[in-house]
């Protein structure tokens, strides 16, 4: 056992790379340079659909001799021809946008021309002087008014379960039962914004070899991309992303500015960047609008008897956009009767993207508004409710759970909260102005294990570096690498040097689903094992070792010694271990992945629940959220800060959901009209007020190797319904269409208005 | 981003001669307003005129007021002490303002002379005659929760964003500015102009002339006022509707009334009419009831800003009851009073 001061996991280690960050050392990707660097801008369209007629570039190039290229769908170099070699690890089905491949106008804001110049300014400034004539047809954006053209996706993305079968008598069920509820909810499209905007920054070699500085969630996916498109050998490419400055899911898949600098880097042999305003990342991605209804019925008792959600969500007409919206709603709590349908209706926009717990960020807006409703007519206290239906099961799959220590979260998390002294009435509270409301919502997310691999070098002096093409899109994946390495080989955090972000490191995949720290997190574990039995190996050419009998589990390393873990006396120098190898390092590599037959038998979900105070200012429709209690079940916290850190992030991504975020679009044009971050409202520094994030107990020995469940998501699950939920408690009006803005409120508003002077 | 000639004027009457010598000529103080709408193309100044160097940074204050130079940046008005004791609802809406950041850099003749925020005429696909006139109004039809509810023409339906104009209308504030032919007072009730049919022109400057400053005379109330501003966030967005509220309560009657109102109008909008009917009877709701009927008789909305007509009649009654009694909004407290 380890004593308590020399354990690394579990502590909470600031990130390793906090200082080059703060002090401005860390380089993003549109902060590399070499001298002669070109620099690209986009032309955006400026039409929803049609097509392109002219594109007049004369006026840009009288007024800027600097520049070197102009490429549109006429002039632009060749690139892959089958759809195939444009999917990159993540893409739905379909075809897969091309950015410049004909006169066809998909979307708002795709990229019709691509103006390369001698500085950012000139090619930006030439860019706005290009015209384009389009022939345009009338776009269809508005999610509303297509709801009767949805369709079932033919054919599945990869990694996203399709909804169950019905199982039971749902319909039957919901007609003969004691109580039921049956409403529409409604979602806007949301975007990710992350700070950085996105770049590319590509290094054109003396032998015509890539370096490629990307802002992405998977150098290796990046890379990828560009060898298939562009027919290039694996070894000519190598794309880096040691910093990425949020992302948030926009990361996943290759986005256009890569496409476009690489090209032009080729087809000009010259060094070039692009790095998009905020005005295109908005065209980019988006959490998608949904149009939603759940219905539920319950017995006497409160039990749930059916339980049916059906979801019509948008997509844009190139490709089938899928999430995992619907099921939620069959496993989060125990119910015979369920059916859970799931469409897409095409719309004239680019493809949405994965946005923080895509589909359940969504859906359980949905279902854990729907649940409060239920409370309320069946007359029970929402959390009582919930616990009712509680289930240790995954009935849509038929499967055991790894672990579900959800109930520590009603518990600890109520007793945090002060759920107990809550006035089971609406409008029950009030002080001064404010009507005062409490509401929670579970959170769920799929905890989930994908291949990764890792490379440890432990040197004779202690030192210690780890490798993986694992990304840290912000959230802490440097640290905890390190202190997983630093706690398996017993020497400092300090002393291990964290080496991810770059293609040509061992194989890991996207950083995303929240997978990150339990894959790679393992496949450093592993490594750091692979080295046990390495030394292991070398103590036993002894004869005479005395650990001679031992195996690798019973060996521990501990102040630089290979010793037995029973007994510290029987022990090895790791250092004289490696000089009788004649070696000066150790290097292994650690692979982990999904174990296939522990999960025909297991799924494996992080857990939430979360509780919300808001005050209404009753007269004014004013929301403000006061409080909010996240405990979260998430199996081992490697680092309870940049751990918090991540609820915190999910929590407040949660309140810009309930109350701010939402793309206005004109539907007579299509275009996104708050295209900057003035217009289009996150949460200010005044809008958050207490947050209090709770981790409760969780062991878990098969989520993944170390324990490990994954938090980057389950932190925005359930705010929504929460906040939306509490609003109701505190006014007596249900809203069901996210953002709640001033309008709404005062829409459902029927009482008449304070008159008193 | 367009190609500019740059300027540093040396004197208002150098930067004035600039003004009237190019008519694409722009004056920039802090740029918080001007750059970002460069950056848009929405703004192509062939000259910028920098009037940074201009004296025109103090507070200045007498008997007979207060003067405010068109360089005081928002923050420093918004924090000075005598700006606090004689006219502490200007220094309140200042706070409800932007960011500090923004004001730190934003000063008073850049706040007076912010352009709209509406969607359109940020947006250079879209036809806006404002930004080009005769082009036509995209926001008419389109998306326009930010527009305006009173005095809107055919032309436009845009709103006037600043905070600190809602109060200083309130206040009655006298703009002094200098152009070709010297130096005029403008009223500021006169200043900010309706659309009507011709929304190129946010203000009643005449070409080549400048301000530089703001006089605030007579008395304002040390109590019973308020600047009570409702926005999509509790902080960093503009008024949907904001009030300003100046009173003069003696023995419980009000003897003077002054309202102005933010974001339903291409100016702040004060009705003098109306404010008549507060104005020599004790604080009630009839009162207010006969005030806002007549205010807001004109009122109409543009479909995604329908609610804002509730709004200002809501934000109107609190504002009025804050003032009545004496408990102002104070901007740092995000639960209204
Ligand atoms: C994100 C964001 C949020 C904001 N939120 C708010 C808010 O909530 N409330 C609010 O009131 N404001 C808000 N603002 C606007 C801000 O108040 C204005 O940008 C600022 O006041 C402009 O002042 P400036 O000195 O920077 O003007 P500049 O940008 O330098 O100039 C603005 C205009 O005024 C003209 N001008 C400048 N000085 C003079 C002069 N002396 N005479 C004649 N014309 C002149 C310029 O030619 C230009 O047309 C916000 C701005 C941003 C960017
Ligand atoms: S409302 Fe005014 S500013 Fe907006 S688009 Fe119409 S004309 Fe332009």
């Amino acid at each position: 056992m380890l004593t308590n001061e020399r354990r690394q996991v579990g502590r909470a280690v600031p990130r390793i790379e906090g200082p080059l960050k703060a002090t401005g050392r860390a380089a993003y990707a549109a902060e590399h340079s070499e001298p002669g660097l070109l620099h690209g801008a986009a032309v955006p369209a400026t039409i929803a659909r049609g097509r392109i007629l002219e594109i007049d570039s004369r006026a840009a190039k009288v007024a800027f001799p600097g520049i070197v290229a102009i490429y549109t769908h006429e002039n632009r170099p060749d690139a892959a021809w089958l759809d195939r070699s444009w999917q990159d690890d993540t893409a739905p089905p379909g075809h897969t946008y091309r950015p410049l491949q004909n006169d066809r106008v998909l979307f708002d804001g795709q990229p019709v021309a691509f103006v390369v110049a001698d500085s950012f300014e000139n090619a930006r400034d030439a860019a706005a002087l290009i015209k384009v004539i389009y022939e345009r047809d009338v776009p269809e954006t508005d999610l509303s008014a297509k709801l009767a053209e949805r369709y079932e996706p033919p054919k599945k993305r990869n990694g996203i379960s399709p909804p169950p079968e019905p199982r039971g008598k749902p319909e039957q069920a919901f007609d003969e039962a004691h109580v039921t509820i049956s409403a529409d909810y409604f979602i806007e499209n949301e975007h990710h914004n992350p700070m950085e905007l996105f770049a590319t920054t590509v290094l054109y070699g003396e032998d015509g070899s890539l370096t490629v500085y990307d802002k992405t969630q998977g150098s290796q996916n990046a890379q990828k991309f560009v060898c298939n498109v562009f027919s290039l050998k694996q070894d000519k490419v190598t794309v880096i992303n040691a910093y990425v400055g949020g992302a948030f899911g926009s990361g996943l898949r290759p986005r256009h500015q890569l496409f476009l600098a690489v090209m032009a880097s080729l087809d000009l042999k010259r060094s070039v960047r692009f790095e998009m305003s905020r005005r295109d990342m908005f065209y980019l991605s988006y959490r998608p609008a949904m149009h939603q209804t759940v219905s539920l019925a319950a017995d006497a008792e409160g039990r749930l008897t059916a339980v049916m959600h059906d979801t019509v969500q948008a997509t844009s007409r190139y490709e089938d956009y899928q999430e995992v919206v619907v099921n939620w709603s069959g496993l989060a709590y125990r119910c015979d009767n369920v059916k859970l349908t799931y469409g897409l209706a095409k719309l004239d926009a680019a493809t949405p993207g994965d946005m923080r717990a895509p589909g359940a960020a969504s859906g359980l807006f949905a279902l854990e508004s729907a649940m409060d409703e239920l409370s309320y007519a069946a007359g029970l206290d929402p959390l009582e409710l919930r616990r009712r239906n509680f289930v240790h099961f995954d009935q849509n799959e038929n499967k055991q759970l790894t672990s579900k220590a959800l109930r520590a979260c009603y518990r600890e998390g109520a007793a945090r909260f002060g759920w107990e002294r809550r006035k089971p009435a609406p409008r029950a509270m009030r002080e001064g102005h404010e009507l005062i409301g409490w509401g929670m919502a579970t959170g769920i997310w799929e905890a989930q294990l994908q291949s990764a691999k890792a490379r440890v070098r432990l040197s004779a002096n202690g030192q210690v570096i780890v490798q993986a093409a694992a990304s840290d899109i912000g959230t802490g994946t440097y640290t905890i690498l390190a202190q997983i390495a630093a706690e398996a080989l017993d020497v400092l955090v300090e002393e291990v040097s964290v080496q991810i972000g770059q293609s040509d490191l061992p194989e890991t995949s996207v950083e995303g689903g929240s997978w990150t720290a339990a894959s790679s997190g393992s496949a450093v574990d592993a490594a750091c094992l692979a080295i046990r039995q390495r030394l292991l190996d070398l103590a036993q050419k002894d004869k005479a070792s005395p650990l001679k009998e031992a195996t690798v589990e019973e060996v521990v390393i501990r102040g630089g010694h290979l010793r037995l873990d029973v007994d510290p006396k029987a022990s090895v120098a790791i250092s004289e271990l490696m000089a009788r190898a004649g070696e000066t390092a150790i290097e292994e590599e650690g692979e982990v992945g999904p174990d296939a037959k522990q999960m025909k038998k297991f799924a494996s979900y992080t857990h939430s629940a979360c509780f919300v105070e808001v005050r209404v200012d009753e007269e004014l429709g004013l929301v403000r959220v006061t409080r909010v209690v996240s405990a979260v079940a998430a199996g081992r916290i490697l680092n309870p800060k940049t751990a918090r850190s991540q609820i915190l992030g999910g929590v407040v991504m949660g309140l810009g959901m309930s109350l701010h975020e939402e793309s206005m679009i004109d539907h007579r044009s299509g275009r996104i009209m708050n295209h900057n971050l003035a217009e289009y409202h996150v949460p200010a520094h005044a809008d958050i007020h207490d947050i209090d994030v709770h981790f409760v107990q969780e062991f878990d020995n098969k989520a993944s190797p170390i324990g490990v469940k994954g938090l980057g998501e389950i932190g925005i699950c359930g705010v929504a319904a929460a906040v939306a939920n509490a609003i109701f408690h505190a006014t007596g009006i249900r809203i069901r269409h996210l953002p709640i803005t001033i309008d709404k409120i005062l829409a459902g508003d029927k009482t008449p208005t304070d008159r008193a002077a | 981003m367009k190609r500019f000639d740059y300027l540093k004027a040396g004197s208002v009457a150098e930067a004035v001669s600039a003004l009237a010598a190019h008519p694409k000529a722009r004056l920039i103080a802090g740029g918080t307003n001007l750059v970002d709408l460069m950056k848009y193309d929405v703004e192509a100044p062939g000259l910028l005129v920098d009037i940074n160097g201009l004296d025109l940074k103090r507070i200045e204050e007498s008997e007979n007021g207060t003067r405010i130079g068109a360089l005081v940046t928002n923050s420093d008005l918004a924090y000075h002490p005598g700006i606090n004791r004689r006219f502490p609802l200007l220094a309140s809406a200042l706070l409800a303002g932007a960011s500090p950041q923004l004001r730190n850099a934003a000063t008073a003749g850049g706040n007076l002379n912010q352009r709209t925020r509406c969607y359109y005429f940020y947006d250079t696909a879209t036809r806006c005659n404002k930004r080009q006139p005769g082009s036509g109004c995209d926001a008419i039809g389109g998306v326009t929760r930010i527009h305006a509810i009173l005095g809107a023409s055919d032309s436009c339906i845009a709103t006037h964003p600043s905070d600190m104009c809602v109060a200083l209308a309130a206040l009655d504030a006298v703009v002094e500015v200098e152009g070709p032919n010297g130096r005029r007072d403008i009223p500021i009730l006169d200043y900010h102009r309706l659309p009507g049919e011709t929304p190129e022109r946010d203000n009643t400057l005449s070409p080549g002339e400048m301000v530089l400053g703001i006089r605030l005379e007579g008395e304002a109330s040390p109590r019973h006022h308020t600047y009570l501003k409702l926005r999509d966030r509790l902080s960093y967005a503009f008024a949907l509707v904001s009030a300003a509220v100046d009173l003069k309560i003696e023995d419980g009657v009000v003897r003077r009334a002054r309202v102005a109102l933010g974001g339903v109008a291409h100016k702040p909008w004060r009705d003098l009419e109306a404010e008549s009917l507060l104005v020599g009877r004790v604080p009630s709701a009839d009162a207010t009831d006969a005030f806002i009927a007549r205010l807001l008789s004109g009122a109409k909305g543009q479909g995604g800003n329908d609610f804002k007509i509730t709004l200002a009649e809501r934000v109107i009654r609190r504002a009025l009851r804050q003032a009545a009694a004496g408990t102002p909004q104070l901007q740092h407290e995000k639960a209204i009073a």
